[in-house]
């Protein structure tokens, strides 16, 4: 089995931004198409503010849960200077959709370390191609900031080997019993998220 | 009070799940009968029984550590129940006085003890293999290799428990526990307990009747030798290409199989006692061998020992977790292969370290920012979310070793210091989960030996590190149902530390901390300051009304940037020189009033008043729904 035939996503961020639950859906859209699927994650010691990343693979068998540097095809960031810190995974022709939100941690603010400037911006020098958007003032557009995390699940939906519909039914089941109103908004949030990234792509191509 | 939390109705069987590793063996504790289960919470195991709980006709317990645990599983397999406990690698540490003895008496009803090592220190002081306990107890070794075989082999232990009555250990990792992979499920099936036989020579562990029965044990390794041999959970895979062939367990078989799908593998499922004939036949199958372990040179050892000739140390790392990438290179080297350079695009771009930070609001700042203020002071430390004190910008810890731990540190630097440390004062800091857990035998120690220490009990009232489980003071069982809840204050008085001597404080009030602090540390003798507020994550902490910085008040002083709360950002910086010639840098800040929950920490040190609370009107919703005083 080559790991050719194996798609790999990376999702990162920052511990309490919704990372993992967004690997999650993806993970439960992959497995209802049929997949194999693995999806791992380190989050490290407490619950918030520290480096997250989770590791989502599948394809007809998957092995290794983790992802190897230079593998990815499609990398999730929460965060701009976490999808650079992570962008080394991404393959050559690999694609970053990026919220380009920055959350500074303390150790920055007390003048020990620097922000990168900007982080998208290094990426694409690098090579990289990369989509970055405003996932949260979409999100507080649409009059909830907690949509955030499905506005950037409707930013990957066209960069899956499978159609949207199948992340859009799997968003759906998940708020399902929270009533037909939240269901709609996530509806709209997915919408806001794929039209974001499509609208990117068509006045600069990535 | 905090929400119970709902029961699972258990999906039927051969439904197809995405179930984590702890997922999945919780799916198969419930299946296997299992009467009782139970465990402390650590990282990576506390998911374990967490998922337990959630399902029908079973108990299951929050236990105060996991020794004891181990004991509440023993004493339910004595009935002849099938019987489980979980634990992270340290915590066998600490249930090993149970496990040395228990392998003598054996499990009556399938006993089985999920163990999860932190491999690459995600969350842990220590990384360490748990195989070894194998070896040590004399008891058998599983180690799955993903969801569906940690799910499977569960299932297997309590059987081979049962019929070799011997307590088995399910050894996970990291990479088992919190990987979500697919599993196909089955049923529960009946297993109702044969009930308690009084047998004192198997049971009562005196000298004369441990020693009839310690032959046995060494009886058992060979018999599971066999059995180990002949077992579905340990495969030759033949491959193609002979050049090189692999032994390996866990997560590494997954890494060896993407690296080398070709190559010859002996898959250990059955790893303690490991299968000869089996590895004789590997052996003789492929021109090299090369053994695949994540930490310890454990197998390798034991395999060269059988007269083998294996490689595996001699090219791969013991340190951290393996991956193809690792072994790829390592395997091509030892074959005399060249090996490429990684490309240039492979190198991790240069990022800031990115720490897990205290919450905003997160009560322990309070004491924390309060003992960076003070000079002269050695102050001990333990397990938990308080263990960030070490870091920046409190950097108010001075040691961190094992649960429980800084009692005895402190005292035996008080007992132990000579002139240089004669004028500073010792304070040991712990947590409410970790003081039950193992904190109160050094409490004792330190009243019983006189010993001059400034207890700070950061009571929380949760186990926050690991997410929040509930502890005997909190009030809550594992359930969430309401609990008997345990008085610190009366533990720590019955304990032997004078009531006068034990003081309660709100952490989010800095006057008070920083004079009860001084105080305290004058004074000859042991005394305790618990400083009580709950956990940010938890029901029981409701947000106050945020606050903003008036920037035209700021003066860019950065007392509150010491603070260490995530929710305050600096906007510029800019320096002055004061007229004694001095320069001093300034931080103008703001704070970000979403993430504010009101705690006021920062307010205090702000001399200019140029933190206020947030219009009402600002107010996010959701505080002002449960927002009940300021």
């Amino acid at each position: 089995m080559s790991t050719d035939q194996i798609t790999n996503i990376l999702v990162c961020g920052i511990g309490g931004q919704g990372v993992m639950t967004a690997a999650e859906i993806l993970a439960e859209a992959a497995m209802t198409e049929g997949h194999d699927v693995k999806k791992t994650e380190v989050a490290g010691m407490a619950q918030r503010g520290g480096v997250v990343t989770s590791h989502l693979r599948f394809g007809r068998k998957v092995l290794s849960p983790q992802i190897e540097p230079g593998t990815v095809q499609v990398l999730l960031g929460f965060e701009g200077a976490e999808a650079l810190r992570w962008s080394h995974y991404l393959k050559p022709d690999g694609l970053a959709l990026v919220n380009n939100a920055r959350l500074v941690p303390p150790v920055v603010e007390l003048g020990l370390f620097d922000y990168p400037e900007d982080p998208t911006g290094q990426m694409r020098a690098a090579g990289h191609r990369v989509v970055s958007f405003d996932a949260m003032t979409i999100a507080r557009d649409l009059g909830e900031i907690r949509l955030g995390n499905t506005v950037m699940l409707g930013a990957i939906a066209d960069y899956l080997p499978f159609s949207p519909e199948v992340l859009l039914a799997c968003i759906d089941k998940r708020f399902a019993r929270k009533g037909e109103k939240v269901v709609e908004a996530n509806r709209q949030a997915f919408a806001a998220g794929r039209a974001a990234v499509a609208r990117q792509l068509a006045t600069s191509p990535a | 009070m905090a929400a119970v939390m709902p029961q699972l109705a258990p999906p039927v069987a051969a439904s197809r799940l995405l179930l984590s590793g702890n997922e999945a063996v919780a799916r198969a504790v419930w299946e296997s009968g299992v009467r009782v289960a139970a465990a402390y919470p650590g990282t990576p195991a506390t998911e374990i029984i967490e998922s337990v709980a959630r399902y029908p006709d079973l108990y299951a317990e929050w236990s105060v550590n996991e020794k004891v645990s181990m004991e509440v599983a023993l004493g339910a397999s004595m009935t002849g129940a099938r019987a489980f406990c979980a634990m992270k690698h340290v915590g066998l540490n600490v249930a090993s006085d149970c496990l040395m003895t228990m392998t003598i008496t054996g499990a009556y009803g399938g006993l089985v003890i999920a163990v999860a090592d932190d491999v690459g220190m995600s969350s842990s002081q220590n990384e360490q293999d748990s195989r070894f306990w194998g070896r040590f107890a004399h008891i058998p070794v599983l180690e799955p290799a993903d969801s569906q075989e940690a799910y499977e082999m569960t299932k297997f232990a309590f059987s081979l428990s049962e019929q070799h009555e011997t307590p088995v250990l399910l050894r996970l990792t990291t990479r088992i526990c919190h990987v979500k992979g697919l599993v196909v499920v089955g049923e529960r099936e009946a297993h109702e307990p044969a009930g308690f036989v009084k047998n004192p020579q198997r049971w009562v562990m005196v000298p004369a009747h441990a020693k009839a029965r310690i032959p046995g044990l060494f009886q058992r390794d060979e018999t599971l030798r066999a059995v180990s041999d002949a077992s579905p959970l340990n495969v030759v895979e033949a491959g193609t290409d002979r050049s090189v062939g692999f032994v390996a367990s866990g997560p590494a078989y997954m890494h060896v199989k993407e690296a080398f799908p070709d190559a010859p593998v002996l898959k250990l499922g059955f790893s303690h006692p490991w299968p000869p004939e089996k590895m004789r036949a590997l052996a003789a199958m492929c021109d090299k061998l090369v053994v695949v372990e994540e930490t310890e040179k454990l197998l390798e050892t034991e395999i060269k020992a059988a007269g083998i000739a294996c490689h595996g140390k001699d090219v791969l790392p013991s340190i951290g977790e393996l991956s193809p990438q690792v072994l790829t290179p390592a395997v091509d080297r030892l074959l005399g292969k060249p090996v490429p350079p990684p490309a240039p695009a492979a190198a991790p771009p240069k990022v800031f370290p990115r720490p897990p930070t205290l919450c905003a609001s997160c009560p322990h700042m309070g004491m924390y920012y309060t003992l960076s203020q003070i000079k002269n002071i050695i102050v001990t430390g333990d397990i938990g979310c308080y263990t960030l004190g070490a870091g920046h910008p409190w950097n108010a810890l001075d040691t961190t070793i094992c649960m429980g731990a800084t009692m005895g540190v402190a005292l035996g630097s008080d007992k132990g210091r000579g002139s240089v440390d004669k004028n500073k004062r010792i304070l040991a800091v712990i947590g409410d989960s970790t003081f039950m857990h193992m904190g109160m035998q050094g409490l004792l120690d330190i009243t019983y030996n006189h010993g001059n220490i400034t207890i700070l009990l950061l009571d929380n009232n949760t186990t926050g590190m690991t997410g929040g489980q509930a502890t005997p003071a909190s009030g809550r069982d594992i359930h969430g149902r309401e609990a008997p809840k345990v008085d610190l204050f009366k533990i720590v008085e019955a304990l032997g530390v004078p009531n006068e001597r034990i003081k309660v404080v709100d952490p989010y009030e800095l006057p008070v901390l920083f004079k009860t602090v001084r105080e305290e540390i004058k004074i000859e003798g042991p005394s305790v300051i618990i400083a009580r507020r709950p956990c940010v994550l938890i029901d029981e902490f409701k947000p106050f009304r945020p606050y903003l910085v008036e920037e035209d008040k700021c003066t860019g002083c950065g007392n509150c940037v010491e603070v260490g709360c995530p929710a305050i950002h600096v906007t510029h910086r800019d320096k002055v020189i004061k007229p004694s010639g001095k320069e001093v840098e300034l931080a103008f800040v703001t704070i970000d009033s979403q993430a504010c929950t009101g705690c006021g920490l920062c307010v205090q040190p702000c001399a200019p008043d140029a933190i206020q609370h947030v219009p009402r009107r600002d107010i996010p919703i959701h505080i002002v729904k449960t927002t009940s005083s300021s």
